[in-house]
């Protein structure tokens, strides 16, 4: 069964990668995601793996390597962070379009300028669009857990989407924490042998790969995509249920920490969820009936269950660790008023821009967005919706 | 929370204050505790302070913000005494280490006032006489153990022997040299 270890974020994938043992893994080092080509590089060098690892000049080159593989039918990976996903940008939108079930291990930093290494969530919330499932993680043992369970969704016959698992940089991936990993041969036979249906190596089914396609089919392509992207939902939830089986570990869309009487609720991505929780039991000792909601599948964004989530709560506060620079939030702000609109919810919701190039965030800076809910349901007016955490003005 | 021991590292890059926080967190977790091992980075390079941070508690730790209120801080080079607040925070009921070659009554008064127990050591004599080279963190890590009480002393020896073994899978030949650095850094610290 599980092996108590203490790892860091990027340790802990690179050995589910390990596990994994996928076909091609092309790299390009960038800060914080470095260390993950780079153990797997010494389990290649140990031959503990029999993957192809690719070094290429650029993560343009690494994500055509992942692209190329994997339309050739290998399973295929890699990692990058910030400006290196910035850099695949085009190629994002040909993985996802081309329906190729590939798997990016993406360390969350801060897109330049000014230039910064450490973490926000700017890098994938730019890439939301690009058609790629996301899934993110509080800690080292989520990022494992859900690198374990990417290609097992990615995959899928009514998916076929790349994946991209995501977890914040340095704050989780270079942080040493305790954590579970499983057995090699569980995780081996959890994932089990990839047998692409439709693949370029394979000479008894000839086909073309990233066509050009006029007007007459550009958008029932589009639609197509959208109808994986909608059938991600269910099965995320479906692999999660496996998952639990050998793991012991649950998982779903989202995670509800004393949702069950909350009237006011944080809704947060990432490492800060845990710092909230904290906060949460502090202010849960006094009385306060505080929870929160914690997203860990972004795209498809589950809309319709977070409202349900939501539906008693009376106010909530909505953290992006990105800017949005639409004037009046960041993305998951967006997101989430759009679902509380569409179920015509009357929760008071207000948006903060939070944590941004790794602006340290709190138990207290936390217990201050509870209180400021606390304000907005006794005023029964939500004021300002457009705020920022922890900012020196 | 009464359990959870906070430690924060001041140190100049290169000289392994982030190493010894991720031993720390080693071997704090060889005794069955749950751990936090993490840099603080800022631009890195050599000589430029920086900060790593230990939480070890009996239960699970969720927080994930830097330390700002330590029981404990270990202080890896004395030049920061006089650039970094390296007291701001640190509760009186804690404890500094500070790696020096000058007495306590000398370093006390670089200290801002700060009224909670001081300890030293002069992890430079202990390095070289051990290991020939100056390598800080090894004396500072056997020292915080002592000051902060983690574990006994043969418990801590013990598991440093066999994480040592593993970290210097590759060279073999140091690891007599650190383990006689954390013995000797234990009668050392005062």
């Amino acid at each position: 069964m599980g092996k108590r270890e203490r790892l860091s974020g990027n340790e802990a994938v690179a050995i589910a990668l390990r596990q994994i043992n996928p076909d091609v893994f092309p790299a390009f080092p960038i800060t914080p995601s470095t260390e993950i080509p780079q153990y797997f590089a010494s389990f290649v060098a140990n031959g503990q793996v029999d993957t192809e690892f690719i070094t290429v000049e650029s993560e343009h080159s690494s994500m055509s390597a992942t692209i190329g593989a994997s339309a050739a039918g290998a399973r295929a990976l890699t990692a990058t962070s910030s400006c290196g996903l910035a850099y695949m940008w085009e190629e994002l939108y040909i993985a996802a379009s081309n329906r190729l079930p590939l798997a990016l291990a993406l360390v969350n930093r801060a897109l330049s300028g000014p230039i910064n290494i450490n973490c926000d969530h700017s890098d994938s919330m730019g890439a939301r669009d690009a058609g790629w499932i996301q899934i993110y993680a509080e800690n080292n043992q989520e990022a494992y857990d859900n690198m374990v369970q990417a290609f097992r969704i990615s995959e899928h016959k009514d998916v076929r989407l790349p994946i991209m698992i995501c977890q914040d940089g340095f704050i989780t991936s270079h942080a040493v924490e305790n954590i579970e990993l499983l057995a090699d041969n569980e995780v081996k036979d959890f994932v089990g042998e990839y047998e692409p249906e439709n693949y370029l190596l394979n000479p008894k089914q000839p086909m073309a790969v990233g066509p050009y396609a006029i007007t007459d089919y550009y958008m029932e392509a589009k639609r197509n995509q959208a109808e994986g992207m909608k059938n991600a939902v269910a099965v995320v939830k479906d692999v999660a249920k496996e998952f639990a089986k050998i793991s012991g570990r649950e998982y779903g869309l989202f995670e509800e920490y004393f949702m069950e009487d909350a009237e006011r609720a944080v809704v947060i991505i990432g490492s800060a969820a845990g710092t909230t929780k904290d906060a949460i039991d502090a202010l849960r000792a006094k009385g306060e009936k505080v929870g929160l909601i914690k997203i860990r599948l972004y795209r498809p964004f589950p809309a319709d269950e977070l409202a349900k989530a939501l539906k008693n709560v009376k106010a909530v506060a909505i953290m992006d660790r990105a800017e949005g620079y639409s004037n009046h939030g960041g993305p998951l702000g967006a997101d989430v008023m759009s679902a509380l609109y569409r179920a015509r919810s009357q929760a008071l919701a207000v948006n903060y821009i939070y944590g941004l190039g790794g602006r340290d965030v709190r138990v207290e800076d936390m217990e201050s967005v509870f209180d400021a809910l606390k304000q907005i349901v006794e005023d029964g007016d939500a004021g300002e919706t457009y705020r920022y955490l922890g900012i020196r003005e | 929370m009464s359990n959870l021991t906070e430690i924060r590292w001041h140190g100049r890059g290169g000289q392994g204050a982030k190493t010894a926080a991720l031993l720390l967190a080693d071997v704090a977790f060889q005794t069955g505790k749950y751990v936090q091992g993490f840099p603080e980075y800022g631009p890195e390079r050599m000589g430029a302070p920086i900060t790593a941070y230990n939480r070890i508690s009996d239960k699970q730790i969720r927080v994930h913000s830097n330390i700002y209120d330590p029981q404990y801080v270990v202080v890896v080079d004395e030049s920061l005494l006089e650039t970094v607040d390296v007291t701001k925070g640190l509760k009186k009921d804690g404890a500094i280490l500070i790696n020096t070659q000058r007495t306590k009554e000398e370093i006390i008064p670089h200290l801002k006032g700060y009224e909670g127990e001081v300890y030293i050591i002069d992890a430079h004599k202990v390095s070289m006489a051990t290991m020939g080279k100056y390598f800080p963190n090894t004396p500072l890590l056997a020292a915080i153990v002592k000051v902060a009480g983690i574990m006994d002393e043969e418990t801590f020896l013990k598991e440093m022997e066999s994480s040592f073994k593993h970290k210097f899978a590759s060279k073999p030949e140091v690891i007599d040299g650190n383990m006689a650095a954390l013995k000797m850094a234990m009668q050392e610290v005062q």
